[in-house]
């Protein structure tokens, strides 16, 4: 890597950090419902929602009926989800008339959105209707992050209640984080993309003459619709000369807005944003950079001004930072090392003012290796899944940074809201294991940790776990599970593993080879996604409303204080030694080995 | 649950209505009002027809045109109505394949040419629509499209440099050659 490189990154890491000071600050006076002048003007809006959906705002909920709230709306969002997709070729807005989508897709699709995991099994601009992307997907993009920001919420408002049965409204943490906090930035954000290139239209995919005519292959279909094969089982095809290229084009902007702040990720197009009206330049790939990480990391703050020390929010954010960077450095530092293969060939592959060099398959001339790793390494810090490259072309090093950044629980940053109270179980789990070393009654921020929150703590911490490692045990004994690989040897192991990895903990990004629109990988990664959300924020609202009850006790000379380098360092290890532990043996099998082939020349 | 059923279905509607359709239609209305071109796909005019997107790149094989990155894309390259990466893992036989027939292709294309090649030159893009490559590519290409088109390695070399973009601001992203632009150019197609 040059030095131009080091800058780039520098620049990102520093320009998240000091914006996520101010917007944290922001969302902090937003939960404690005293307005910031520039958003005053939606209260209307706030109160009419309110009113038409009959909801009482000073009601307290405790944390079981807070749980229902979530599960219900969600339950409901992923009926509507599921309905549009399953109707779409009688609904209007559906100009490149597309079918209904099979049952099994439109469950995995309607789950993945639900949970703000954002998988896509589905094709984009091959499978989904302008009325589904809108009604469907760019709403959960918006309600699922506010889902998760509410039950950060609750948790926060737990640390500072003193023998409270509630744990405040669901209704309320919701509308507010949508309203205040996730419609201005995306609009904000949505006009600032088209304003680079991303397109912004209901018109329908347009056509332009292609300068030089190009002769292709066309696969031949049967009667049935279904391509035929020839006796040694190859497609049959036949030659073909497009004069004409076909440009899906639709309301990509306001999407792409939401689904990078809202942490979920899901593309308008096929490859995400590796796709020019997606991500047309460096300036709207620095935009969507910094969106993936921009809430998550300001939440830090937010929740350090809620229980009124900001160096308890402080001391998190930067645990989350340094993991963040030394992975990053692994990432970008292995991709531009490369491919063997390549220096074998005797390709041009060191990096230079004039030419990216590195391992460029599957990444983007506009991005080049640097802004392609630093995005591998966010968008599965934080469980967006959002993609810029390739992560199934990556080297086995620089795939494994994305693997294990998501194994982690995916709490270095995280999702919107999920990332902070996933991060908050560990350092739960932090203060009970140090409480154990020096002998005294753990407490964080003036609540006991006890048996209770213990136990919820560990099903948080372990639902995850077991969704990857059960899900990708399942996949590779199994004749579908095996039938999806599309790269031989280790890597298609690794493939599995990504994807499990990526479902059981809510990312959505893929090693896109894996052919995961079947019935099988369907139906069993949308039970992964499933379960990693909602076993995680069931748990996580139990130990809310075990905290809201308890007395707060005044820090003494034994209490462990928590916004010291030392509980920095403390709980870098909580998570690590629990990812490490988890995940080394399947990592060992898969991009490890895959690694030592490489470098022998295997 | 029951409890919650109501409120909920009240709410799904109400954040239907404001982020399902508020939302894209205010975005798409100050879209449409602000950047036009860019909000439809900056597509690019020449005589009354629509001969490309600024921004989508166009398969390329005629030595008279610079060649873009190779595309993935399904069933013919750069099909941008159904974007696409190869998803060759590192140490896939196919890959090493591809990269092999794409040497020589190029090499055979010029066989004067013996600087290395480029490595994006040979390497799939991600979404298979890239519609740049990198300086260094464009340069390996300038004797054998000079020779094809009998005009001097300088004045293609100029052409190359107009459409060569720098980093944003000095700092972002990587230095690129936009190469259906270049070639519009050099056929001297006029595009507004």
């Amino acid at each position: 890597m040059n030095g131009n490189g080091y800058l780039q990154l520098v620049l990102y890491v520093s320009t998240l950090l000091l914006l996520s000071w101010p917007l944290g600050l922001f969302m902090a006076r937003i939960y404690a419902g005293t307005l910031p002048k520039g958003v005053r003007w939606f209260s209307p809006v706030e109160r009419a929602t309110y009113r038409l959906c009959g909801i009482r705002t000073d009601e307290e909920m405790s944390w079981t009926r807070y749980a229902f709230a979530v599960l219900t709306f969600n339950l409901l969002g992923f009926l509507a989800v599921y309905a549009l997709q399953r109707l779409q070729a009688v609904l209007p807005l559906n100009p490149q008339a597309m079918a209904a989508a099979t049952p099994d897709l439109s469950f995995n699709t309607a789950v993945s959105f639900a949970s703000n995991t954002n998988w896509q099994a589905y094709g984009g601009e091959t499978t989904l209707s302008y009325l589904t992307q809108m009604l469907g997907l760019t709403v959960q993009n918006f309600v699922s992050a506010a889902s998760g920001m509410a039950v950060l919420v609750a948790l926060m408002r737990a640390f500072t209640r003193r023998e409270s049965p509630g744990i405040g409204n669901f209704w309320v943490d919701m509308v507010r984080s949508t309203l205040y906090i996730l419609l201005p930035l995306s609009i904000l954000l949505s006009v600032a993309l088209v304003g680079e290139g991303v397109v912004q239209s209901f018109s329908p995919y347009q056509s332009v003459t292609l300068l030089q005519p190009v002769e292709y292959d066309e696969p031949v279909n049967g009667a049935d619709g279904q391509p035929l094969k020839d006796d040694k089982d190859q497609p049959i095809t036949e030659k073909k000369i497009a004069k004409e290229q076909r440009i899906a084009i639709g309301p990509a902007a306001s999407q792409v807005a939401i689904k990078q702040l809202g942490t979920n990720g899901g593309g308008f197009f096929n490859v995400n944003s590796s796709h020019p009206l997606e991500n047309p330049t460096p300036w709207s790939n620095f935009l969507e950079l910094l969106a993936i990480l921009l809430i998550p990391a300001a939440l830090c703050i937010t929740f350090g001004r809620f229980v009124g020390d900001v160096r308890q929010g402080g001391a998190i954010l930067a645990a989350m930072t340094i993991v963040f960077v030394v992975l990053l450095a692994l990432c970008v530092g292995s991709e531009q090392r490369g491919n063997p293969l390549f220096d074998r060939l005797g390709l041009a592959t060191s990096a230079s003012d004039q030419a990216p060099g590195g391992n460029m398959e599957g990444k983007e001339s506009r991005f080049g290796i640097v802004n392609s790793a630093l995005w591998a390494t966010a968008t599965t810090a934080a469980s967006n899944g959002s993609v810029n490259a390739m992560h199934d072309s990556f080297t086995p090093l620089g795939g494994l940074v994305p693997m294990w950044m998501m194994q982690l629980g995916e709490v270095i940053f995280g999702g919107v809201g999920s990332g902070l109270y996933g991060m908050i179980v560990f350092a739960i789990v932090g203060v009970f294991v140090s409480g154990l070393m020096i002998g005294r009654t753990p407490e964080y921020l003036g609540k006991k940790i006890e048996a209770f929150e213990m136990k919820m703590a560990a099903v948080a911490i372990l639902t995850p776990c077991v969704a990857v490692l059960l899900g990708t045990a399942l996949a590779v004994v199994s004749e579908a599970g095996v039938a999806g690989i599309a790269n031989p040897g280790i890597h298609g192991f690794s493939e599995i593993l990504y994807a499990f990895s990526s479902a059981g903990n809510n990312n959505g990004s893929a090693f896109g080879g894996l052919t995961v629109n079947t019935p099988f990988y369907n139906t069993l990664l949308g039970l992964a996604m499933l379960l990693a959300r909602y076993w995680v924020i069931v748990p996580v609202l139990a130990i809310a409303g075990s905290l809201a009850a308890k007395k707060s006790i005044p820090p003494s000379a034994g209490t462990l204080p928590t916004h010291t380098p030392l509980f920095v360092i403390l709980l870098i290890g909580t998570v690590i030694v629990v990812g490490a532990l988890t995940f080394l043996p399947a990592l060992a099998l898969g991009p490890i080995v895959e690694h030592v082939q490489m470098v022998h020349g295997h | 649950m029951l409890k919650e059923l109501l409120p909920s279905l009240r709410m799904l509607i109400v954040m239907t209505l404001l982020t399902g359709l508020f939302y894209p239609a205010l975005v798409t209305g100050v879209a449409q009002g602000l950047f036009p071109g860019k909000a439809t796909g900056s597509l690019l005019q020449a005589n009354g027809q629509v001969v490309g997107s600024a921004l989508i790149g166009q398969p390329f094989s005629d030595p008279r045109h610079f060649w873009g990155r190779p595309s993935a894309t399904a069933p013919m390259p750069y099909n941008a109505a159904a974007s696409g990466g190869s998803n060759l893992g590192p140490l896939n036989p196919a890959l090493a394949e591809a990269i092999e027939t794409r040497i020589t292709a190029l090499k055979a294309s010029d066989p004067t040419q013996k600087r290395p090649i480029p490595v994006d030159l040979v390497t799939a893009s991600g979404s298979g629509l890239d519609p740049h490559i990198s300086p260094d590519a464009a340069l390996w290409q300038v004797p054998r499209v000079a020779g094809a088109r009998n005009l001097s390695e300088a004045e293609v070399l100029l052409r190359v440099r107009k459409h060569t973009e720098g980093r944003a601001f000095g700092i972002l992203g990587e230095p690129r050659v936009n190469v259906l632009a270049l070639n519009l150019d050099l056929d001297n197609v006029d595009v507004r």
